[in-house]
């Protein structure tokens, strides 16, 4: 039986690890062979480019080689997939080698794009990429006050990023002693600050208490570089001096370019994960369609149903985990104390008091994390 | 107008049906219509109430069996 995974980011790495492990006797005895292709020999902890914007961590605290988080017996090539042939059961690389396969998973995520939205690629700083996290991180240490707005995209992955982001540049400028220099102004796509009510609940009082002015019903249309404004599409405007921007995200182009999903997103049955007319794909992560987070936990949550199904069907012929929507994320709240937020597709989240136990958990979990890529935690 | 797509949002909290209508709003061409489906009963007024702002159409909004059905057509 021959695995193929396409795409080495959080899901792809531990999904293929569960299976490598589980399988471990197969692959050594030739009757299972794995293997992985990506586009990077690098792995970069995504999650950590947030404390990079803010000085909390450096880049080398949060990239590893690929290969050294893989397991022994996983073929692992740097070799991006250019073509996928679903109905023959293979796929062509950039190098132009051809992979068979008798099951496939699909993990390439999404990647930030700008082009949707003029001028915001010239005028704002975001948290989102590895060059724009290492220049936020100058504009924010440089920063001598002024008007700061948040603006979010539609759809973008870290989904409680947009509070965190405005939570920790309140911090910031407070530690910098500058914050009633600035006037931090945070805007949202719908009709409430976040779109889990509870958290939204939450964070009102929050914002309120730090002196955040907040717009809802806020999409950017395009941004004024020259007058430093961003207009909605909801007719509204926001002046800024600094502008932080959590950017639209959309699937990889050879997603969209292989007629695979409109937009770069899989259409996947929410609990078995396969794709959609294809019982031998499955579809794990930010790569699917479903209406669900964009973010590590639900890539983590996604491949243990995964890596456990692959290896059943290997075994008995047959799936044995539907996937229950589960969701979990670490809120960041302020300086020292976090919150969490677990939820599924029946049971929505509850929001406790923040806790510092609850922000030395998500510390240490920013070092835990390569053991989790590893398949161990 | 091309055939009709579906947004199905049920049961799901994060990011939630406006947002995935939204998304979809943006791929969407001038003309077409989309239909949500929603288990959030916000869904009924939060949807109409954005797609008045930005200058769609409200097409219908009814919920039958638990499920909100809203047609939304995209005007520009």
């Amino acid at each position: 039986m021959k695995i193929l995974f396409v795409g080495g980011g959080m899901g792809g790495t531990i999904v293929a690890n569960n299976v490598a492990r589980r399988l471990a006797r197969e692959v050594r005895d030739g009757k299972v062979e794995i293997t992985m292709l990506s586009a990077t020999d690098q792995h970069w902890y995504q999650p950590g480019l947030l404390y990079v914007a803010f000085g909390k961590m450096a880049m080398n605290d949060i990239v590893r080689d690929q290969a050294s988080l893989l397991e022994p017996g996983i073929r692992f090539f740097v070799d991006p997939v250019e073509e996928f042939e679903l109905a023959q059961n293979k796929v062509r690389t950039k190098g132009g080698v051809v992979h068979d396969y008798d099951m496939l998973v699909i993990a390439t995520g999404c990647e930030a794009v700008y082009d949707e939205v003029p001028g915001l690629a010239e005028a704002s700083e975001t948290p989102y990429t590895r060059e724009g996290a290492t220049r936020m991180f100058k504009r924010l240490r440089d920063f001598e006050g002024g008007k700061v707005a948040v603006v979010v995209g539609v759809p973008h992955k870290c989904p409680i990023a947009p509070i965190e982001i405005t939570f920790m540049l309140h911090e910031f400028f407070e530690k910098r002693g500058i914050r009633d220099k600035v006037e931090l102004k945070y805007t949202y796509p719908i009709a409430r600050i976040h779109n889990i009510e509870n958290i939204a609940t939450w964070a009102v009082p929050e914002f309120e208490r730090m002196e955040v002015d907040y717009e809802t019903f806020f999409n950017m249309k395009e941004v004024d570089v020259e007058n430093r404004i961003v207009h909605s599409e909801e007719g509204t405007e926001k002046e800024f001096d600094l502008l932080v921007a959590v950017p639209p995200h959309r699937g990889m182009k050879v997603i969209e370019e292989n007629n695979l999903g409109e937009g770069g997103w899989i259409p996947t049955d929410r609990y078995s994960l396969q794709m959609e007319g294809h019982d031998n794909v499955y579809v794990v992560g930010d790569t699917s369609n479903l209406p669900i987070s964009k973010t590590g936990s639900t890539a983590h949550f996604q491949s243990e149903v995964v890596g456990e199904n692959i290896a059943s069907i290997f075994r008995t012929g047959s799936a044995t985990r539907e996937y229950d929507g589960k969701v979990y994320c670490f809120i960041e709240a302020d300086q020292d104390r976090a919150t969490n937020a677990c939820f599924n597709y029946i049971d929505p989240p509850e929001i406790k008091a923040p806790t510092k136990s609850m922000h030395m958990l998500k510390m240490s979990y920013n070092q835990w994390y390569w053991s989790s890529a590893r398949g161990l935690l | 107008m091309s055939e009709m797509k579906v947004v199905d949002a049920r049961n799901t909290f994060c990011p939630g049906p406006l947002m995935e209508l939204i998304s979809f709003m943006k791929r969407a061409e001038v003309g077409d219509e989309m239909e949500l489906l929603s288990t959030d009963d916000g869904s009924a007024n939060d949807v109409p109430q954005w797609i008045a702002k930005v200058g769609h159409e409200l097409v219908s909004n009814e919920k039958i069996d638990d499920v909100w059905h809203i047609v939304v057509k995209k005007l520009k």
